[in-house]
């Protein structure tokens, strides 16, 4: 693939990986280079080996930065991922492990000093823990935060809010209410992307088949409530209202 | 929080307690919402510990529930100081998962504001630090010089600060070219009149130079190991740019230096920024004398909105229009970590996209992350009034600390 688009541009990547795989095969579960990127997985257990390898034998001096990410669907659903730079050879890579809720991550604090806050960040998001970490600390959410939020499962409105109660004189949280419905589009092409039913699909042939068909074949069914049914239930005499005539006065010109 | 206790030699057996003190949330040197819990021992500093996280709002969970372009926006509330340079990394990343092909006009109006959003940048950063150690004046004068940056954005995007003005593909709108004489104009006849005046009265100033030199040495490995970057590493000596070497857009044809302190304390990293100033200033005008005509963004269609003047004409604009401001565009799944030069250091983002409008996983990472947790180490030792300058001198801005 040629490269056209106009991001930084690094040392090559030639020969990069067969250099480090060489060197770190026994710790890695794979590597790859794509878009340009190198990653190297490593096995949770030996990561903080892997960086000590790359920053000592292979000059990555850096640590930039540790993203956390959730994948529900894997077994292992999150993963962490070490940005390293290399002053010297002015090079990437990414280095990543998986881990669950319950399983640590070695800690690399040993290795960087700047890894503490980075490490507490992604405890504190995705409640990856790091073993050997020693103050392991919330760092972005609120004094007394539960949960996770930027696991996937969490909802992007939270649980709690908190506002100033004039009765009471101080902030109180309270659970989250909220007015109307949280509004969530995907925008998704029916045609394209999507993996949802939408409504009034679900009769189409070959559409896959709903739990309950929507159906009005009893007034209730209407959706209206149970006032409208009954009303509807009742019947009615009343005629769509006449068009109302507007008689329009020409001016004469006199 | 243990308090030391301790039996004082000097005092006939007293008892000395080392004292706790909070500095901020609500502090004006604290150039924002920062709480720093203090440890003194009289006036010299102990213990830090910085509490960040007070003005987190989520904005990588956001993220992901936006499409890319909708998105966008959310990168000039971060370092609401530089927003183009934050929005720089954002696009620079997308367009790499899609690999696009910028115009070159594009690409020089995108280095040119960035540029200006550097010197924007460093005239509020300079002003804040000299207001810091004492000196009210020269904030005043590039206060004013900053405004005429925020009007120079006003007129290439018609927002002061959150322009949302760089697009994936492209820049969003084309500028006028009397714009481009003005800033040429204000550079040579405006801008170094105001600004050496307003730095001649504290780059040498006794009373700003003893609150800066020699405070909070760090030395060349201890910055390397802390995650330092852009004014940070340079003012101990490393002359690492990821403009000069790792250039994107058209950084690669531009000519300057990079300037690196050689003490790499407070007043190095201050200095550093007032020579930065003057490179920025030589890549605008290489811009300006460079740019040259065309388009401002991509050709692809599935990528960049057509013109208004199209949609008036094309059916297939239409619809190009009306499916990217509802759906958005899609990008290939994939994994990158794209990091720029903002005016405050590497400011990367780490993207991840499953193919679909929105990203799966959007990473910021700020500068001021790995310099705000180095504070202990620097201010160790110094005195309370020392942690101001220091602060000052890390260029720290909590919409982007704390995202």
């Amino acid at each position: 693939m040629t490269v056209v688009h106009s991001a930084p541009k690094y040392a090559s990547n030639e020969g990069v990986i067969d250099a480090l795989a060489g060197s770190l095969s026994v710790w890695l579960e794979g590597s790859g280079e794509q878009h340009g990127e190198i990653i190297l997985s490593a096995k949770r257990g030996d990561i903080e080996t892997v960086l000590r390898t790359l920053r000592d034998d292979h000059d990555y001096q850096q640590l930039m930065e540790i993203a956390g990410a959730d994948y529900p669907d894997r077994a292992e659903r999150f993963e962490v991922v070490y940005m390293l730079l290399s002053l010297t050879k002015n090079h990437r890579v990414m280095v990543k492990c998986s881990t669950d809720a319950s399983t640590p991550v070695p800690t690399v604090t040993t290795l960087w000093p700047n890894a503490g806050w980075l490490e507490r960040e992604v405890f504190d998001m995705y409640g990856v823990v790091f073993a050997g970490n020693q103050d392991l600390r919330r760092i972005l959410t609120d004094y007394g935060f539960e949960g996770h939020p930027f696991r996937k499962d969490f909802p992007m409105t939270g649980y709690t809010e908190l506002r100033y109660s004039e009765e009471e004189k101080r902030v109180v949280y309270e659970p989250v209410e909220l007015p109307q419905d949280m509004r969530t589009f995907d925008f998704l092409s029916p045609w394209e992307g999507s993996d949802y039913v939408l409504p009034g699909d679900e009769k189409a042939d070959g559409a896959p088949q709903v739990d309950k068909p929507k159906v009005t074949e009893k007034p209730a069914d209407t959706g209206a409530g149970a006032r409208a049914g009954e009303n509807a239930a009742e019947g009615t005499d009343a005629v769509p209202p006449n068009m109302i005539e507007i008689e329009i006065e020409e001016e004469d010109e006199e | 929080m243990s308090v030391q206790i301790e039996e004082s030699p000097t005092n006939n057996g007293e008892v000395i307690k080392n004292y706790t003190l909070n500095f901020g949330p609500q502090h004006p040197a604290a150039h924002g919402v920062l709480r720093m819990v203090m440890e003194l021992d009289g006036e010299v500093v102990e213990r830090v510990d910085p509490h960040v996280g007070l003005l987190h709002r989520g904005t990588e969970k956001l993220i992901e529930q936006k499409t890319y372009l909708q998105a966008l926006p959310y990168f000039d509330r971060l370092d609401y100081c530089s927003p183009l340079c934050q929005e720089h990394s954002y696009v620079l990343a997308i367009e790499k998962l899609l690999n696009i092909e910028v115009p070159e006009r594009a690409q020089y109006l995108r280095v040119l504001f960035a540029e200006l959003t550097r010197i924007c940048n460093h005239m509020l950063n300079i002003g804040a630090h000299v207001m810091d150690v004492g000196a009210m004046t020269p904030n005043l004068w590039v206060f004013e010089l900053r405004e005429d940056c925020l009007n120079f954005f006003e007129r290439a995007s018609g927002a002061r600060m959150h322009s949302a003005w760089f697009r994936p593909g492209g820049v969003h709108q084309d500028v006028p070219e009397k714009l481009l004489v003005d800033i040429g104009d204000w550079l040579d006849n405006r801008f170094f009149q105001l600004f050496d005046d307003a730095m001649s009265l504290v780059i040498d100033n006794r009373i700003f130079k003893q609150r800066n030199v020699d405070i909070a040495i760090v030395g060349r490995d201890d910055a390397i190991a802390w995650g330092f970057s852009g004014p940070m590493i340079r003012a101990a000596g490393i002359p690492w740019d990821l403009r000069k070497s790792q250039p994107y857009d058209v950084y690669d044809r531009m000519e300057f230096d990079i300037p690196v302190g050689t003490n790499s304390d407070c007043y190095d990293r201050f200095m550093v920024r007032v020579k930065e100033v003057r490179e920025s200033a030589k890549i605008i005008k290489q811009c300006i004398r460079d740019m040259p005509q065309g388009p401002i963004a991509s050709t692809d269609g599935k990528v960049s909105p057509p013109k208004r003047g199209e949609m008036k004409q094309s059916m297939e604009s239409l619809i190009h229009h009306f499916k990217l401001y509802t759906e958005g565009f899609h990008v290939p799944a994939g994994e990158v970590y794209v990091a720029t030069e903002s005016p405050k250091g590497e400011f990367g983002v780490y993207l991840v996209s499953d193919g679909t409008n929105k990203p799966y996983r959007c990473k910021i990472r700020p500068t001021a992350f790995s310099h705000l947790q180095a504070m202990e180490m620097m201010t160790k030792g110094h005195m309370l009034a020392d942690a101001t300058a220091i602060l000052g001198a890390i260029d720290v801005v909590f919409g982007e600390c704390d995202r």
